[in-house]
């Protein structure tokens, strides 16, 4: 068990690393949040029903650890087949699973710079007030949102191998899981049948963790949702993973870009 | 007649080039799709802080959502022959860079459009927004006027290609850009004026008042002078983007930098 959590742990902190180096991923993961939560701000404070900000601001950082998640867990083994390294990921004596899981995680962990940057965006040019009512509740909130994006990000990574296009499959879900969600519409106003969709995406009850912790309710029951939810993922990555490996070892198609 | 040929040929192997990566599957998510939910997510935020109808956020995201082919093939032209390692032969071709670099750019001003005009169709259809038949056309004079303008600063952008490395992130940020400033999601009258100031300046801003005076069942005769400061603002810009190509060009040849990437 040791062993297992070291390795999580090192490749973890390995992958934030190289991910933090990335002009590009940084970039991406800092302007495309502040530009949607500038856009969010000014849309609620002119319009007729006034949204609490600092719930605007939560929204919009979430839909960048989603973004983040999704173009980087999407591509995760793509960027191995195209840096050669996908072969020794696979050959290596640790389970594949060991060796995607820290890079999913570190996707999903990036997104924190949005959600920071969103945060001092609001405060500092929207006066958003960044009081959390439970401060306890909101610390806890956070590893768990963004651990259960990562682990969703292993069923990304799993099975948009299959498809040659993964990018173009990612921008197809930014916009609808930022929608069904509700990272910035309240769920309420959207058809019924979204419902059952978006109870099943763990950003739906990540987000509204964080909002119950910072705005005075009660995060827990939804910071428990998002660990169940976890624990499905990784159970559905794990097969993904194992059928991947399974047929791209006996179609020798590893090395195929 | 050569320059027509440069003009007319090397643009559609330019483009027929660029769907040779551009494929059906890579299309569809990004440029049908896509563009479809912006318009959702900003019609349902609308609704949610009660700001304007969905209307409003139909016309304005269908046709900001030009952007995309404008800003990402525009910039193409250049990062595209750079990966292939093809730059240097076309910048030492004695070919005439007016027909070379406006022959490229017309199919993507004919992408552009398809992509708005269907974002369009579909927004309605699904929020049923009803357009009068009588404004169709109108309208879609207005979105061939608002996609060769953000052409235009599709070349700058491609321009600005020859001298920086991530030209992807620059291409995103100017979306955003034209996201918050064009008034597709907020009336321009709600913006600080320093903002009212910059939007008068850029594409889409004017096209999409247009477009939505035109939905709104008004002639095109009332909105012709919208559509004349569209088409100014076309002209400078694709006027900019060509003599920045220019400017980089021979800046790249000085320095020797034109293969770096």
């Amino acid at each position: 068990m040791t062993r297992i959590l070291r390795l999580i742990w090192v490749g973890w902190k390995f992958h934030v690393k190289s991910l933090t180096l990335s002009g590009f991923f940084i970039l991406t993961s800092v302007l495309q949040p502040i530009i949607f939560a500038s856009l969010a701000y000014l849309m609620f404070r002119i319009g007729a029903r006034e949204g609490t900000l600092l719930y605007v601001a939560l929204g919009a950082g979430m839909m960048g650890i989603w973004s983040s998640t999704l173009f980087g867990s999407g591509g995760a083994i793509q960027w191995q087949r195209w840096q050669g390294t996908l072969e020794y990921c696979i050959a290596v004596p640790p389970p594949f699973l060991l060796v995607v899981l820290p890079l999913t995680l570190a996707t999903s962990t990036i997104g924190l710079y949005s959600l920071t940057a969103t945060l001092l965006w609001g405060k500092l040019f929207f006066d958003v007030p960044l009081d959390v009512a439970h401060p306890v509740a909101f610390v806890v909130a956070l590893p768990v949102t963004v651990i259960g994006l990562g682990l969703l990000g292993l069923i990304l990574a799993s099975t948009f191998i299959m498809y040659r296009n993964a990018n173009a499959l990612s921008n197809l879900l930014e916009y609808p899981v930022w929608l069904v969600t509700g990272l910035l519409v309240s769920l309420s106003l959207l058809p019924g049948w979204v419902g059952p969709i978006s109870w099943v995406l763990a950003p739906t009850w990540g987000v509204s963790a964080l909002r119950e912790a910072a705005i005075a309710g009660n995060p827990w029951p939804e910071i428990g949702m998002c660990l169940a939810l976890g624990a499905v993922y990784l159970v559905i990555g794990h097969f993904a993973l194992q059928q991947f490996e399974r047929l791209a070892r006996e179609r020798a198609t590893l090395s195929l870009t | 007649m050569i320059s027509l040929r440069i003009f007319a040929i090397g643009g559609l192997m330019s483009y027929r080039a660029l769907f040779y990566w551009l494929t059906f599957w890579i299309f569809v998510p990004g440029l049908v799709v896509a563009p479809v939910f912006q318009i959702l997510l900003f019609a349902y935020i609308g609704r949610s802080a009660q700001l304007q109808s969905d209307e409003f956020y139909v016309v304005g995201n269908a046709i900001q959502y030009a952007a995309i082919p404008a800003l990402f093939a525009m910039s193409q032209l250049v990062a595209g022959e750079k990966f292939q390692n093809t730059l240097g032969a076309i910048l030492v071709s004695p070919a005439p860079r007016l027909p070379l670099f406006f022959g490229r750019a017309v199919p993507v001003v004919a992408n552009s459009v398809f992509v708005a005009a269907f974002a369009l169709t579909a927004g309605s259809l699904i929020l049923g927004i009803d357009i009068p038949a009588s404004s169709i056309p109108a309208l879609g004079l207005v979105i061939v006027v608002a996609a060769t303008s953000c052409t235009g600063l599709g070349l700058i952008n491609a321009a600005l290609g020859l001298r920086i490395r991530e030209n992807a992130v620059l291409s995103n940020a100017i979306f955003g850009f034209l996201l918050i400033f064009t008034g597709a999601n907020i009336p321009l009258s709600e913006l600080p004026e320093w903002m009212q100031a910059v939007s008068n300046v850029i594409p889409f801003t004017h096209s999409i008042e247009a477009a939505r005076e035109l939905a709104d069942g008004q002639s095109l005769s009332s909105v012709i002078d919208l559509v004349g400061a569209e088409l100014l603002i076309a002209s400078v810009y694709l006027a900019a983007g060509f003599l920045l190509l220019r400017f980089f060009e021979a800046q790249g040849r000085r320095h020797a930098t034109l293969e770096r990437s």
